[in-house]
């Protein structure tokens, strides 16, 4: 399979007077040619400055980008583009989806007009075919009446529409990958149900290749193709949906997935919960960022960073327990059974 | 039963608000009865009313019309003295812990603050007791002199049920503590919720748009939908047999943490959004959207009725329904 977009090594710092914040800590994946991508953490993980670096959002010198970082666009490297190429990147090989659609959209502006000038921006066309095609990209996110609704300022639509004009906008230059950052967070579960729906249905016509940023686990189980753990700006874990749902190796993933409650269990006992919380990003940690919440926690994983372990083509894991001389990692999944 | 004793019932409560030369019904004849030691929990998308519920039934609110009558007494005719003990006895935890603290106290005042106004103690006294509280919420006895800043949004909200629980009340409404929280922080306060509930035999009304979670801690729940309670049933009954098409629907969209449960289930979808509560539609408030909806539900606005023991739902075809 193509792939489309590469990530080597990437490091994301922010400079804060109260020191360098780490928040992005040598990060590599790939995402193929109309797939969907799935990045899980919880907040201050990384996951959103991964997916901002990839479309070069952060200006230096608030912001760092590792020098030996490389983000690979079919082979073209991200960091290193031109003024002009970064512009044509963004909209035309890479549109973005933001988290909120109260505060993603301009409120002195006609909708139909949002949409309307990122399509200017990137193609020589004239304003009133920009218009028609603005009104068209309403249209393919499903706006009823989509006419009259590009005339509509966003207050006067809801949150789900309001996200649907996101879409639209990140649509509207036919981009190849979609980097989509908790696009339903801030909404219902019924409309984030319909706009999971709308993004499935765009993939399946445009053959977008997606990118979705979320915490939510359940969000991405019917959902993504792969998905990638990250704890502390680190991938902990990464593998096909089937493998981190049925076969999670760090005990952070499986920590993830058992502080959810089951819809179809009846059990009503204590419901699995982490200690602690995670590490300032401000630290330098030479250790495994999790062993300090780890229930399995062994004395090397206070001391060193686990390498990744392959378990199949698309599983890996950064984990001590995978090391050979590590104690029974079965106990793990078999505790699991047992509980369910 | 010594549980099952009632200790809030509401009837026919209603909140409005003027906008403009509008009314926005966010309440709208809520009747429900909440009894000592049981969890009841109050779902729906957000502006169907819960929020504003749960503080017009604390009196943050005045009601518009209704009845709230706790442990025996009607608190809509209680004096002045009265209404202060009622307020000791019937506390809040806020939402998002990181509005509902004051960042110019230190967390010892914001726990003792109730203290100074429902019980005469002294300052050393007050300490010890706020003291005390931190460490039963699962934070240390140093954190008395710490800032809200200086916390993590667990700890806040740790902060926020510290300081329901100083007055020693005996039912909280939990106006949906855990929806700013990240999911490992929330298994964490759900879990203290539980605790908490079992060692001071407390009455909560939980509030939350989070199915699951509600699921787990709730007795019983109801579900709400611009402002009206369109079904009540215990948990179990509610998840496995649902007769109101909304509720049915709104399960139907809770995304599972399964690949493989997740495309054998049957989704019902919701076309359209809730209509605005101002220009609220007529007969039975969901018809527009509903799947199963026929002439009369347009016309006449349905009763909550009693489809079989401990089950209501305001449907026409209650009952008569099938899940598909």
């Amino acid at each position: 399979m193509e792939r489309i977009l590469e990530v080597k090594d990437l490091h994301v710092h922010f400079n804060t007077y109260a020191g360098k914040i780490r928040a992005v800590r040598g990060v590599s994946f790939h995402l193929n040619r109309g797939e969907t991508l799935a990045i899980v953490g919880e907040s201050g993980c990384g996951k959103t400055v991964t997916s901002k670096a990839l479309l070069r959002l952060y200006k230096p010198p608030q912001v760092g980008i590792g020098e030996t970082s490389q983000i690979l666009y079919s082979g073209e490297d991200v960091l290193k583009m031109g003024k002009k190429r970064l512009q044509d990147y963004r909209g035309h090989q890479v549109g973005m989806v933001f988290q909120d659609p109260m505060t993603s959209l301009n409120p002195t502006m006609k909708v139909g007009d949002q949409i309307a000038e990122a399509l200017l921006i990137h193609n020589k066309i004239s304003k009133k075919e920009a218009r028609t095609q603005a009104v068209e990209a309403l249209k393919l996110v499903n706006i009823p009446n989509p006419e009259k609704r590009a005339e509509c300022y966003p207050h006067q639509l809801s949150g789900g529409m309001r996200q649907r004009v996101v879409i639209a906008i990140a649509l509207s230059c036919h981009p190849s990958v979609i980097v989509a950052d908790e696009p339903t967070t801030a909404l219902d579960v019924t409309i984030q149900a319909q706009i999971l729906d709308l993004l499935a249905e765009i993939k399946e016509k445009t053959g977008t290749a997606i990118i979705l940023v979320t915490h939510d686990l359940g969000v991405v189980a019917n959902f993504a193709t792969r998905i990638q753990v990250m704890y502390a700006g680190q991938i902990m874990e990464r593998g096909t949906t089937r493998e981190i749902f049925y076969q999670p190796s760090h005990p952070y993933t499986e920590a993830l997935l058992n502080s959810v409650p089951k819809l179809s269990s009846k059990d009503k006992g204590e419901l699995y919960s982490l200690k602690g919380t995670p590490p300032d990003l401000i630290l330098d940690l030479a250790c495994c960022p999790f062993c300090a919440r780890c229930p399995y926690c062994m004395p090397i994983c206070r001391e060193r960073m686990p390498e990744e372990t392959a378990l199949s083509d698309t599983h890996r894991v950064s984990c001590w327990l995978q090391h050979p001389s590590a104690p029974a990692v079965g106990s793990l999944n078999n505790a699991r059974k047992a509980g369910e | 039963m010594a549980e099952k004793q009632p200790l809030v019932q509401v009837e026919n409560l209603s909140k409005h608000f003027i906008v403009g030369k509008s009314v926005l019904r966010a309440v709208d004849n809520v009747s429900l009865t909440i009894c000592r030691g049981e969890t009841l929990g109050l779902v729906g998308e957000s502006g169907c009313g819960k929020t504003t519920f749960g503080r017009t039934l604390l009196q943050l609110y005045r009601p518009t019309s209704g009845t709230i009558i706790f442990d025996g007494k009607n608190v809509s005719g209680m004096k002045r003295r009265e209404l202060v003990s009622f307020k000791k006895d019937a506390q809040i935890i806020f939402q998002d812990p990181y509005a509902s603290l004051d960042p110019r106290m230190t967390i010892g005042d914001i726990v003792a603050e109730g203290l100074n106004v429902h019980f005469s103690l002294s300052g050393e006294e007050k300490r010890q007791k706020a003291a005390a509280l931190l460490q039963k919420v699962g934070l240390g006895e140093d954190y008395i002199s710490r800032y809200a800043h200086e916390l993590s949004g667990g700890q806040r909200q740790r902060v926020g049920i510290a300081r329901a629980l100083a007055v020693e009340p005996r039912f909280i409404v939990c106006d949906e503590p855990i929806s700013a929280l990240d999911v490992s922080i929330q298994a964490q306060v759900i879990n203290l919720l539980i605790q908490l509930q079992r060692d001071f035999s407390l009455t909560y009304l939980f509030i939350s748009h989070d199915l699951s979670m509600v699921r787990y801690i709730s007795d019983r729940i109801g579900v709400m939908y611009l402002g009206s309670l369109m079904e009540l049933a215990d948990n179990e009954t509610l998840y496995s047999d649902p007769v109101h098409p909304y509720t049915q629907a709104l399960l139907s969209a809770i995304p599972v943490a399964d690949p493989d449960l997740g495309t054998v289930r049957q989704r019902i979808k919701l076309e359209g959004e809730i209509p605005s509560p101002i220009n609220m539609p007529s007969g039975c408030k969901f018809h527009q959207r509903c799947r199963c909806a026929q002439e009369i539900c347009s016309r006449e606005l349905p009763e909550l009725r009693e489809v079989a023991p401990g089950h209501m739902a305001a449907c026409h075809f209650a009952g008569e329904l099938s899940r598909t």
